[in-house]
C-alpha cells in the first residue's frame, strides 16, 4: 500500500499513531468498562475533552499541511473549521424536530423566535446527514477553492496573504453574527437532542465520537502524509522555498497551491464536523481571527512541516489552556502570548525539532549558532 | 485492438527475456509497469484529443491552437524578438531590441550592467510583461500570451543569475522535480518514477558530477555545485531553447572548462543563449556574440568581430 | 414599554427590548430636535442665506424706513403708529387682537411718564380674577415697548411675579430663605421680606402664556442684541402664531441682522401660509423655498393636507421638492464627513502600522494595543490631572508618543530584532505580544471599559445649518490626522532620521555599507510607528471605548488600509484610509454597519486579487526583489 510506504522512515509519526491507536482503544474501555469509583475510570467528560483535542489535532494537521509544506501561513483556517462545524450544527438543529422549546416540526428554535415562516433555501437538505456530511467537505472545500483561485492566480503570497484570509474570517465572523443570515446570529446553534438516532448526551455516543475522531485523525495523517512524501508534496516543498523556481521548471504553481488549500480546508471542515456534536454548540465566535492564529501557533509550538507535530501541539497546547484557564484563568494569555514569542524566538522548529535542535548545539558548542533557515516566508515587500 | 495484441507482445518479450537472465525478476516488473502506464497516459490523451476534437463551437479555434503549440523552426530562427520595449518608472531597460536565435545555435550574449540582459530573459520567459513588441518561439507560438509555468511545459528552460536550487530537497530530488513530463497536479500527485526517468536522472548526475553527493541537500552544496545542479535540471527539463544566465560564475577554471564543453555538446540539437561576463568564456564557447547596450543591440557578430567593433570598444573601455 | 409586546406570552427577547430602546431613543430625538435645533443654531444658514434675500415682505412697501440707527439703539418707543395701523388689513387679526387694539393707541410721541403709567396700570391688571382681563394686561404690557417689559413677562412666565396678600400689589418675587424677597417689578426698590403665605400667585391659564410667549418673542425681537434678537426669532418660528407674524412683520423693516431677516422673513412667510387670499400663500411659499428650517417644511406639509388652490398646491409641491432636495445634498455632505471621519480614523490607526510594515518589512499585530496603550496613557493623564480635562490631551499627546514608542522600542530590541527577513514569525511573535499587553491591562487597570472625558473645546458640533450639524470631536480628529501625516511625511522627507529611514527601506545592505547605522534606524523607526499609534490612540479615546480589547477592533482595518494603499507609500495608506472610511458610510444607508464592513473587505479581497501590491505599489526592480 502506498499509505503504508509513505509512513517509512516517519518515526514520530509510527509512535504517533500507535499512541491514537492506544488512546481509542484504553480510553473507551476504561471508561466502559471500568467502574466510575475505580482511580483508573476515565469519566466521559474527560472523554470529550479528548475528543476536542483530537478534533483540534485534526485542524493542525489542515495548518500543517499548507503552513509547513507549502508555506501558506492561513490565518483564517478557523473559519474552514467553523463552517464545516455550522454544516454539522445544522443536521442537529434539524433533527431536534418537535423537541425544542416552541416544538416547531420543521423551524428550529431560533427561526421561530425570529418569526420565520419557512425554512431558508440553504437549510433544506440538512435533515438527511449523507448531505450534511457531504456539506462538511464540501462547503469549506467551495470556499477555499473560490478564495484561492482568486488569490493564488493574481500570486498573492506571504503576509498578504496572511493578512486577507484573516480578513476572511473576520467577515465571515460579522456576517454570522448578523441574525438575518439566518444562522442563529450570536447565540449559534446548540441545544442538539441526537445525532444519527443516538442521544448526544449519552455515554456511548460520546466514546464512539471520540473514537471516530481519533479514526479520523489517523486517516487524515495518514492521507497527509500521503501527499507530502509524493512528488507532488516535493513540488510543495519547492514551491515553499523558491516558487518562481518551480515556475520555470513548468508546474503551475497556482494550481498546486489551489489543490493543497483546498484539501486542507476540507479536513478543517471534517474536524470542525467532528468538534460540534462533542461541545454541543456553534457560534460565529469560533471565526473570531484570534482562533485562526492561535491554531498557528499550535502548529508552531510542535514543530511545523512535521505533521505529527502539529497534533502534539495542538493537544499539548490545548491541555495546557483547560489547566490554566481552570487554575490561573488570569494567566492563561500570558503563558499564550509567551508561547507565541518564546516558540518564535526560541524554537523555530518546535517540539519536533526539539531533539536536532539539542544536538546541533552539544555538537558546535562554542560556536554561534547559525541561522536558522527561514523555510515560509516570501520575500519581503 | 492492435493495442492489446501490442501490449501481449511485449508482455512475451519481456517474459522471454527473464527466461533467458537478460533482466533481472524485478526490472522486467519496473518495465512491464512502464509501459503499461505509458501506454495508459497515451490512451488517455488520445480520448482527450477525440473529445477536443468532437467540440462543434471550438473546431476551427481548436485547429489553430493545436498547430499554435507546435515548435515550427522551418523558418531558422526559433526564437524571434521584436521591437520589445519595456520600462521601470520611466528607466528604459528594454528599447526596441531586436534579437534572432537559430535553431540549434549557441548564442553568446555580452553587455555591461543594465544592458537589459536579464530583462530580455525576464520577458522570453514570462516573468516579466513589456510594454510593447512581440516575442515568438518558433513561427508560431506568441510568448507573450503564456504562463511562466506553459513556457516552461513549450521547451525553453532557463538558469538564474543567482543559482535558485530548492535547498530543502537533494540532489536526486531537484532533479526530479525538474525532469520534463506530465506536470500536472493530479499526475504529479500520483507520479512513480519510472525505470527509464531514474536512468535519465543517473545520467544527468553523471554529466554535472554530483553522483557522490546525490541524496544531499542541496542547500549543503558549495556554489559552483548548485550551479551544476542548476544545469542538470536545465537538462532534466530537455528544453529546446535553453536560456543560460552566467553559468561559469564562482566556478574554477577546470569547472569552466567542462562548462563549456557541455554547452557546446549542447548546442546543435538544442539552442542555447548564454549571457555572460567572463570573456575568456565566452571566447572559449561562442560563434556568435550579441552585445546589448542600454537596452539594445549595439553589435553582432563573431568574437573578434565584435571586439573589434569601435562601438563596443567605447561601451566597455570609454564609456 | 412603550408597546405592546407581538409576543405576549414569550419572555420579550433580546432585539425586543432593542428595539423598544430604539423607539425611545428616536422619539425622544424627534421631540428634542426642533428644541435643539434653535438651540444650537449658531451660525450662517448658507442654504437659506441662498435664497433670494430682496425678497421682501408684503408689509415692507407701506411701513416707513427705520430711522438709522434704531436697531442699534434702546428702543422704548413701538413701531410706529402708521406700520401698526396697516398690520390689521394684512394679517388677519383674529376679532380678539388685543395687542393690536393696544398697540395702536400707543403713540409715538408718547412720554415717559404715561408710558410708566401704562405699565403700572397694566401690572395692577394681573392681579384680577378674570383670565380675560389679565390676558388683556399681558397684551399692554407686550405692547409697551417699554424695557422693562420682557423682563416683566418673563417673571411671570416663571411665576416670580407674584401678588403681595397685603396690598394686592404686583411684586418680583425672590426665594429668601423660608420666605420671599421682594422687589418692586418697575422700580427694581427693595420691598422686604415677606413669609411664604404672604404672596399670591398669579395665575397663569395656557392661552395666557401662548400670549406671554408672543409678547416676549416680541420684546426681544427688539432687543438691542442681535443673539436674543436671533433665539427670540427662531422661537418664535417654532411656534407662529398670527401675534408674533405681527411682531416679526413690525420688526422686519429695522432688522440690519442678516440671520435674523432670514428666519423673520420665514416666520412672515409661514404665517401667509395661513391667509385666506391665494396670492399671499404663494408669497409665504416663495419666503419658504430653499429654507431647510423645520417649521418651513412642516408649514409646507400642513398647507398641502388642506390647500385647495391648485395653483398654490402646485407652488407649494415644488418648494417642497425643493427642500426635501436641499436635504439630500446635506445628507450626501453629512455620510461623505462621517465617511472621512472614519477614515482619519482608519488612517490615524494604520500610518504607524505602514511605518513598520513598509520601511521594516515587519508585520506589527501589537499595532492595536500600542494604540490601546495611548488610549489608557489619556486616562491615566486625565486622573492625575482632573481639574484641567480641557488641557489633558495636549498633555497626553506627548506621554502618549513616549509610552507607545517606548513599548514599541523595548518589543524591537527584545523580540523582532532577532526575526528579521522573516515576516511571518514577526506576525506571530507580535502577536503574542499583543496577548499579554491586552492582558497586562486587563490584569493592572480593570477588565472593564474605562470612562475618558472629552474637553469642552471638542464636544458639541458645528451646526453649518439645520440639516446639516458636524460634531467638534470628528472635526479636531480630521484635522489631528492630517496634522499627523503631515508630520510624518515632513519626518521621513526632511529630516536625517527619514533620510537614512529611507535608505535603510530600499538598500539595507548599502545602507550599512554607506555608515548607516541600521540597527538603530530599525529600533527608531519601530518606535516612531509605536508612537503614532500611541497618538492615534488618543484621538481615538475621544470617540470610542477605552478597553482592552480596542486594540483588536482596528487591527484587521489597519492591516486593510495599509495592504489596499499599497506597502510602503504614506500616500497610499492616506487615500486608502480615506476611501475605506468613505466607501463604508456610502453603503451604510444600504446595507446596514455591518454588511456594509463586511463588503469593504470582501472587496478589498477581491481588489488584491486584482492589484496584489495595492492601490500604490513599488515599482521596478525592487519590487521584484
Amino acid at each position: 500500500m502506498g499509505l503504508l510506504r509513505s509512513m517509512k522512515g516517519d518515526t514520530g509519526g509510527l509512535v504517533l499513531l500507535a499512541v491514537l491507536a492506544l488512546v481509542a482503544i484504553l480510553v473507551p474501555v476504561l471508561n466502559l468498562a471500568v467502574p466510575a469509583d475505580n482511580p483508573w475510570h476515565v469519566s466521559t467528560f474527560t472523554v470529550t475533552l479528548l475528543g476536542k483535542y483530537l478534533t483540534y489535532a485534526l485542524l493542525a494537521l489542515a495548518v500543517d499541511l499548507v503552513w509547513g509544506y507549502l508555506g501558506i501561513l492561513s490565518l483564517g483556517h478557523g473559519a474552514f473549521f467553523a463552517l464545516g462545524g455550522y454544516a454539522m450544527g445544522m443536521y442537529l438543529m434539524r433533527q431536534i424536530g418537535e423537541r425544542g422549546v416552541y416544538g416547531h416540526p420543521v423551524l428550529p428554535d431560533f427561526m421561530v423566535f425570529l418569526n420565520y415562516t419557512e425554512l431558508p433555501w440553504f437549510w433544506h437538505g440538512f435533515d438527511q446527514f449523507w448531505f450534511a456530511a457531504l456539506m462538511v467537505v464540501l462547503v469549506p472545500g467551495l470556499l477555499a477553492f473560490v478564495f484561492g483561485w482568486l488569490a493564488f492566480r493574481s500570486r498573492v503570497t506571504g503576509v498578504y496573504l496572511s493578512i486577507i484570509t484573516q480578513a476572511l474570517t473576520y467577515a465571515l465572523m460579522l456576517a454570522f453574527f448578523r441574525n438575518e443570515m439566518g444562522f442563529g446570529g450570536n447565540n449559534g446553534l446548540t441545544d442538539f437532542k441526537d445525532i444519527l438516532g443516538f442521544d448526544l448526551t449519552a455515554r456511548t455516543t460520546r466514546v464512539a465520537l471520540f473514537v471516530i475522531s481519533a479514526l479520523m485523525l489517523a486517516m487524515a495523517y495518514l492521507a497527509c502524509r500521503a501527499i507530502v512524501t509524493s512528488r507532488l508534496g516535493r513540488v510543495a516543498v519547492a514551491i515553499r522555498d523558491a516558487e518562481p523556481r518551480v515556475r520555470f521548471i513548468g508546474y503551475r504553481v497556482d494550481r498546486v497551491k489551489l489543490a493543497l488549500f483546498t484539501f486542507s480546508a476540507m479536513l478543517a471542515g471534517i474536524a470542525g464536523a467532528l468538534y460540534v456534536p462533542q461541545v454541543g454548540i456553534i457560534n460565529p465566535g469560533e471565526f473570531a481571527p484570534l482562533n485562526s492564529i492561535e491554531l498557528v501557533i499550535w502548529v508552531a509550538i510542535g514543530g511545523r512541516a512535521t505533521l505529527y507535530g502539529a497534533v502534539i501541539g495542538a493537544v499539548l497546547v490545548n491541555y495546557g489552556k483547560t489547566w490554566f484557564t481552570g487554575v490561573f484563568p488570569e494567566a492563561w494569555l500570558f503563558a499564550l502570548g509567551g508561547l507565541f514569542v518564546l516558540v518564535t524566538l526560541l524554537l523555530p522548529k518546535g517540539i519536533a525539532g526539539l531533539a536536532g535542535q539539542m544536538r546541533n548545539l552539544r555538537r558546535r558548542r562554542g560556536e554561534p549558532t547559525a541561522p536558522l533557515p527561514d523555510t515560509a516566508t516570501e520575500a519581503t515587500p | 485492438m492492435t493495442e492489446r495484441s501490442g501490449w501481449a507482445r511485449f508482455q512475451e518479450v519481456i517474459r522471454r527475456d527473464r527466461q533467458f537472465g537478460l533482466v533481472t525478476e524485478e526490472k522486467s516488473l519496473a518495465l512491464l509497469a512502464d509501459e503499461r502506464s505509458e501506454r495508459a497516459s497515451l490512451m488517455r490523451q488520445s480520448w482527450r484529443q477525440f473529445r477536443e476534437s468532437m467540440r462543434r463551437d471550438r473546431q476551427f479555434d481548436f485547429m489553430v491552437a493545436w498547430k499554435d503549440l507546435e515548435l515550427d523552426v522551418s523558418h531558422g530562427p526559433i526564437l524571434y524578438v521584436e521591437d520589445l520595449n519595456v520600462s521601470f518608472d520611466g528607466f528604459r531597460a528594454i528599447n526596441h531590441l531586436n534579437f534572432y536565435v537559430d535553431a540549434g545555435e549557441l548564442r553568446c550574449v555580452i553587455g555591461p550592467n543594465g544592458a537589459g540582459k536579464t530583462t530580455m530573459m525576464d520577458i522570453i520567459t514570462g516573468k516579466t510583461r513589456p510594454d510593447s513588441g512581440s516575442v515568438f518561439f518558433g513561427q508560431k507560438i506568441d510568448l507573450l500570451r503564456l504562463s511562466e509555468p506553459e513556457i516552461a511545459a513549450i521547451g525553453i528552460g532557463r538558469k538564474f543569475q543567482k543559482p535558485t536550487v530548492f535547498e530543502q530537497h537533494t540532489v536526486f530530488e531537484n532533479l526530479e522535480l525538474a525532469m520534463a513530463g506530465d506536470k500536472r497536479v493530479f499526475p504529479t500527485l500520483f507520479a512513480r518514477l519510472r525505470v527509464a526517468q531514474r536512468d535519465r536522472i543517473d545520467e544527468v548526475l553523471c554529466i554535472i558530477g554530483l553522483g557522490e553527493q546525490v541524496r544531499r541537500p542541496a542547500g549543503a552544496l558549495s556554489h559552483g555545485q548548485k550551479q551544476w545542479l542548476e544545469i542538470g535540471m536545465l537538462l532534466m527539463q530537455d528544453p529546446h531553447l535553453l536560456l543560460v544566465d552566467e553559468p561559469v560564475a564562482g566556478m574554477t577554471h577546470q569547472e569552466m572548462d567542462r562548462t563549456a564543453e557541455l554547452l557546446l555538446s549542447l548546442a546543435g540539437r538544442h539552442s542555447v543563449v548564454v549571457v555572460e561576463h567572463d570573456m575568456d568564456f565566452v571566447r572559449s564557447i561562442a560563434r556568435r556574440v550579441t552585445v546589448l547596450h542600454q537596452g539594445s543591440v549595439l553589435a553582432e557578430g563573431s568574437m573578434d568581430e565584435v571586439q573589434n567593433d569601435p562601438r563596443v570598444i567605447e561601451v566597455y573601455l570609454g564609456g | 414599554m412603550p408597546l405592546t409586546s407581538p409576543l405576549p406570552c414569550r419572555p420579550p427577547p433580546r432585539w425586543l427590548a432593542l428595539w423598544s430602546l430604539g423607539l425611545c431613543l428616536t422619539w425622544s430625538l424627534a421631540l428634542a430636535e426642533p428644541l435643539a435645533e434653535s438651540l444650537l443654531m449658531s451660525s450662517d444658514d448658507s442654504a437659506t442665506a441662498a435664497a433670494p434675500a430682496d425678497r421682501r415682505p408684503v408689509a415692507e412697501p407701506t411701513a416707513p424706513a427705520p430711522p438709522p440707527g434704531l436697531a442699534g439703539t434702546v428702543d422704548p418707543a413701538p413701531p410706529d403708529a402708521p406700520a401698526a395701523t396697516t398690520l390689521p388689513e394684512l394679517a388677519p387679526a383674529p376679532a380678539t387682537g388685543p395687542a393690536l387694539a393696544t398697540a395702536a393707541p400707543a403713540p409715538a410721541d408718547a412720554d415717559d411718564a404715561a408710558a410708566a403709567a401704562d405699565l403700572a396700570a397694566a401690572l395692577a391688571a394681573l392681579t384680577d380674577r378674570s383670565f380675560a382681563v389679565k390676558e388683556q394686561a399681558v397684551a399692554d404690557l407686550a405692547a409697551s415697548g417699554d424695557p422693562r417689559a420682557a423682563d416683566l413677562l418673563k417673571a411671570l412666565l416663571g411665576g416670580d411675579l407674584q401678588a403681595r396678600a397685603s396690598d394686592d400689589r404686583v411684586v418680583l418675587t425672590r426665594r429668601h430663605g423660608d420666605g420671599f424677597a421682594l422687589t418692586d417689578p418697575l422700580t427694581g426698590s427693595d420691598l422686604g421680606q415677606v413669609g411664604r403665605r404672604e404672596v399670591k400667585r398669579i395665575v397663569v391659564n395656557n392661552r395666557m402664556r401662548t400670549a406671554l410667549r408672543a409678547g416676549i418673542a416680541r420684546l426681544t425681537l427688539a432687543s438691542p442684541d442681535p443673539a436674543l434678537r436671533l433665539r427670540a426669532a427662531q422661537e418664535t418660528l417654532t411656534a407662529p402664531d398670527p401675534d408674533s407674524a405681527a411682531a416679526m412683520r413690525e420688526r422686519l423693516p429695522v432688522e440690519d441682522d442678516a440671520q435674523v431677516r432670514v428666519l423673520l422673513q420665514l416666520g412672515i412667510g409661514v404665517a401667509d401660509l395661513g391667509d385666506p387670499e391665494p396670492a399671499v400663500r404663494l408669497e409665504g411659499i416663495a419666503a419658504l423655498a430653499g429654507s431647510l428650517q423645520r417649521p418651513a417644511r412642516n408649514a409646507l406639509r400642513t398647507l398641502l393636507a388642506s390647500e385647495t388652490d391648485a395653483e398654490v398646491r402646485a407652488a407649494a409641491q415644488a418648494a417642497l421638492a425643493d427642500i426635501e432636495r436641499l436635504i439630500e445634498w446635506n445628507r450626501h455632505a453629512q455620510t461623505l464627513f462621517f465617511g472621512l471621519s472614519l477614515g482619519s480614523v482608519l488612517v490615524l490607526a494604520a500610518i504607524g502600522l505602514a511605518i513598520s510594515f513598509g520601511v521594516m518589512g515587519v508585520i506589527n499585530m501589537a499595532h492595536g494595543e500600542l494604540i490601546m496603550l495611548g488610549a489608557y496613557t489619556t486616562y491615566l493623564v486625565q486622573g492625575l490631572l482632573p481639574n484641567a480635562i480641557d488641557w489633558s490631551l495636549l498633555v497626553a499627546l506627548p506621554a502618549a508618543f513616549i509610552v507607545s514608542g517606548v513599548v514599541g522600542i523595548v518589543i524591537e530590541q527584545t523580540v523582532i530584532r532577532f526575526l528579521y527577513g522573516r515576516p511571518l514569525e514577526t506576525l506571530l511573535a507580535t502577536f503574542g505580544i499583543s496577548l499579554i499587553l491586552q492582558q497586562a491591562v486587563r490584569t493592572l487597570v480593570s477588565a472593564q471599559n474605562v470612562a475618558v472625558s472629552s474637553p469642552t473645546w471638542m464636544s458639541g458640533s458645528l451646526q453649518i445649518n439645520p440639516v446639516l450639524s458636524l460634531t467638534y470631536n470628528r472635526i479636531y480628529i480630521l484635522l489631528f490626522a492630517l496634522a499627523v501625516f503631515a508630520v510624518l511625511l515632513l519626518i521621513l522627507r526632511r529630516t536625517a532620521l527619514g533620510l537614512q529611514v529611507r535608505a535603510v527601506a530600499q538598500n539595507r545592505a548599502m545602507a550599512r555599507a554607506m555608515g548607516v547605522r541600521s540597527a538603530r534606524v530599525d529600533a527608531l523607526t519601530f518606535g516612531l510607528g509605536a508612537g503614532i499609534a500611541g497618538v492615534a490612540g488618543v484621538a481615538l479615546s475621544q470617540l470610542t471605548n477605552v478597553g482592552p480589547n480596542m486594540g483588536q477592533a482596528y487591527i484587521i482595518d489597519s492591516f486593510m488600509v495599509v495592504v489596499f494603499g499599497g506597502v510602503g507609500n504614506l500616500w497610499g495608506t492616506l487615500v486608502g484610509g480615506m476611501t475605506l472610511g468613505v466607501a463604508n458610510k456610502l453603503m451604510e444607508p444600504w446595507t446596514g454597519a455591518v454588511l456594509a464592513k463586511i463588503l469593504v473587505l470582501v472587496l478589498i479581497i477581491l481588489f488584491i486579487q486584482k492589484r496584489p501590491r495595492g492601490l500604490f505599489p513599488q515599482r521596478g526592480r525592487a519590487a521584484d526583489a
